[in-house]
C-alpha cells in the first residue's frame, strides 16, 4: 500500500504527471476573475467564497480522467487488478494520492488568492477549513467516476457529466461554510453537513469504485 | 498445488468464445495455448487471472496464486526500469529484484526510464515483473512479441528455472521455445456462434 501511494506522489511529480495543473488552473481562474467583474472590491469580497470553491471544484475536475486512464493504458491497472492488493484498498490510495497532488496544494493556495479576491479577513481560516473538509470527497467521488468510465476511449466528457452532479453537495456545503465564515456567521451547520458528506464518501466510494472497475475490466 | 479448470465456459463482450473446456496443470509444467486468432487465448487467460469470472464451470487452485502478464507491459514510462520492478515487487512482498535483472540482462538499463526503452527491453522488463512477484502460477500472454532471438533464449531459461522451482506456466504462443511443454488447440473447445446461453454480462442491465 505504502508504495503504490510512493508509485503514484513520484508519478505525479514527474514531467506530464499532471501536478500542478490543476493548480494552475485554479490561479488562472481566480486571477482573471477580478479582471472580468471589475475592480468593485465590495461586490469580489461577496463572490470571494463561491468563485474559489468554484475554482477548486474545477481545478479537480481538470484532473480526474487521468487517475484510472493511464494505468488502464499502458496495462498497469489489469497487473494491479491481479496484485495481492485488495482493489478498494488501491482505489483509495489513488484517490488519497490525487488528493495530496490536487486538493491539497489547492487548500494551501486558496488564501493567498484570497487576497485577490479581497475576501474578508474572517473568511480566510474557514475558506482553508471548509476546502480541506470538502476536497477528499471531491477527489473519492472522482475516483468513483473514474473507475465507472475507464474502458471508454475519451471519456473524459461522460466522467464530467457524471461526476458533476455527484460534485453539488459538496459545492453547496462548501462554499456556504466560506461564505458564512467571510461574512462572520456561524459555520458550523454547513461544515458538519461537509464533513458529513466527506466521510459518506470516504466510507461508501471505495466498494462502489472498485465495483464498477470490476466490471469495466471484463 | 495442481491448477484445475473443469467444464470452463468463457465469454467475451457476452458472447461464450470457448466452452467445455476442462485441464489439470501440475506444478513444475507447462501449457502452450494455441489457435487461430480470435480462438479466445487471451479471455482464457484473463478468466484464470481472475479478471473475469467464467460463464460457467470451476477454476481450482489459482486463487492468490497466478502472475497475469498481459500484451501491455505494465510499465510506467516516467518511472524508471529498477523503480517499476522495485514497485512490484513490495507489492508481492518480494526482498530484491536483482535475479530478475539479472535473467532479462536488464541491469545496464536499470536506471533508464522506462518510456525510453526500445519494444523489446520494454517487453523484457515486462516478462521480468513475472520473477518478482515470486508467484507459482504464470499466465503469459504472447510473451516472446518484439523479442530478438537472444531474448527469447532469456525467456525460456527463465521459464525452465521457474518450472524446475515447482512452478507452472500457462502461455500464449506460436513460437517454439525449445522446453518441454504440452500444447492444447483450442479450436474444438470453440463456442458454436448461436451458442448464445443467455449469457450477458451487461451489469447495468
Amino acid at each position: 500500500m505504502r508504495a503504490l501511494l510512493i508509485r503514484e506522489l513520484r508519478l505525479a511529480l514527474r514531467a506530464g504527471g499532471g501536478f500542478g495543473l490543476g493548480l494552475a488552473f485554479f490561479l488562472i481562474l481566480t486571477v482573471l476573475v477580478p479582471f472580468s467583474v471589475g475592480p468593485a472590491t465590495t461586490l469580489l469580497g461577496t463572490i470571494a467564497p463561491g468563485v474559489l470553491w468554484i475554482g477548486a471544484l474545477l481545478a479537480c475536475l481538470l484532473s480526474l480522467d487521468r487517475m484510472l486512464a493511464l494505468d488502464f493504458e499502458d496495462g498497469s491497472l489489469d497487473a494491479l487488478a491481479t496484485a495481492p492488493l485488495p482493489m478498494e484498498g488501491t482505489l483509495v490510495v489513488k484517490a488519497l494520492a490525487h488528493w495530496l497532488t490536487t486538493g491539497l496544494p489547492l487548500v494551501v493556495a486558496a488564501p493567498a488568492l484570497g487576497v485577490l479576491l479581497s475576501l474578508p479577513a474572517p473568511g480566510y481560516g474557514w475558506l482553508v477549513i471548509s476546502l480541506l473538509f470538502g476536497t477528499p470527497a471531491l477527489s473519492m467521488i472522482g475516483m468513483f467516476g473514474a473507475a465507472l468510465t475507464v474502458g471508454i476511449k475519451r471519456g473524459g466528457l461522460l466522467l464530467s457529466l457524471l461526476v458533476l452532479p455527484l460534485y453539488i453537495p459538496t459545492l453547496i456545503f462548501g462554499a456556504d461554510a466560506a461564505r458564512r465564515g467571510a461574512a462572520g456567521l456561524d459555520p458550523t451547520t454547513p461544515l458538519l453537513m461537509l464533513a458529513g458528506v466527506s466521510f459518506g464518501t470516504i466510507a461508501l466510494l471505495p466498494f462502489a469504485s472498485a465495483a464498477a472497475l470490476r466490471m469495466n475490466l471484463r | 498445488m495442481t491448477l484445475v479448470l473443469q467444464d470452463l465456459t468463457v465469454a467475451r463482450g457476452g458472447l461464450p468464445v470457448l466452452t467445455g473446456l476442462s485441464l489439470r496443470l501440475e506444478s513444475g509444467r507447462a501449457l502452450i495455448l494455441r489457435g487461430p486468432n480470435g480462438v479466445g487465448k487471451t479471455t482464457l487467460l484473463r478468466t484464470i487471472a481472475g479478471l473475469q469470472p467464467p460463464l460457467s464451470g470451476t477454476i481450482k487452485g489459482a486463487e492468490d496464486r497466478i502472475a497475469y502478464a498481459a500484451h501491455a507491459d505494465g510499465l510506467k514510462a516516467m518511472l524508471s526500469v529498477a523503480e517499476n520492478l522495485t514497485f512490484w515487487a513490495q507489492v508481492y512482498g518480494s526482498p530484491n529484484i536483482t535475479p530478475a535483472l539479472d535473467a532479462y540482462a536488464l541491469e545496464p538499463l536499470r536506471d533508464r526510464l522506462a518510456g525510453a526503452l526500445s519494444a523489446g527491453q520494454k517487453r523484457r522488463a515486462g516478462l521480468a515483473r513475472m520473477m518478482v512477484t515470486g508467484r507459482p502460477v504464470w499466465l503469459l500472454d504472447e510473451p516472446t512479441v518484439s523479442l530478438d532471438t537472444d531474448a527469447v533464449a532469456m525467456f525460456a531459461r527463465a521459464l525452465e528455472a521457474h518450472l524446475t522451482d515447482g512452478g507452472s506456466a500457462i502461455l500464449a504462443t506460436h513460437i517454439d521455445l525449445g522446453i518441454a511443454a504440452e500444447t492444447l488447440d483450442l479450436t474444438p473447445y470453440r463456442a458454436a456462434p448461436d451458442a448464445y446461453l443467455g449469457a450477458s454480462d451487461e451489469a447495468f442491465l
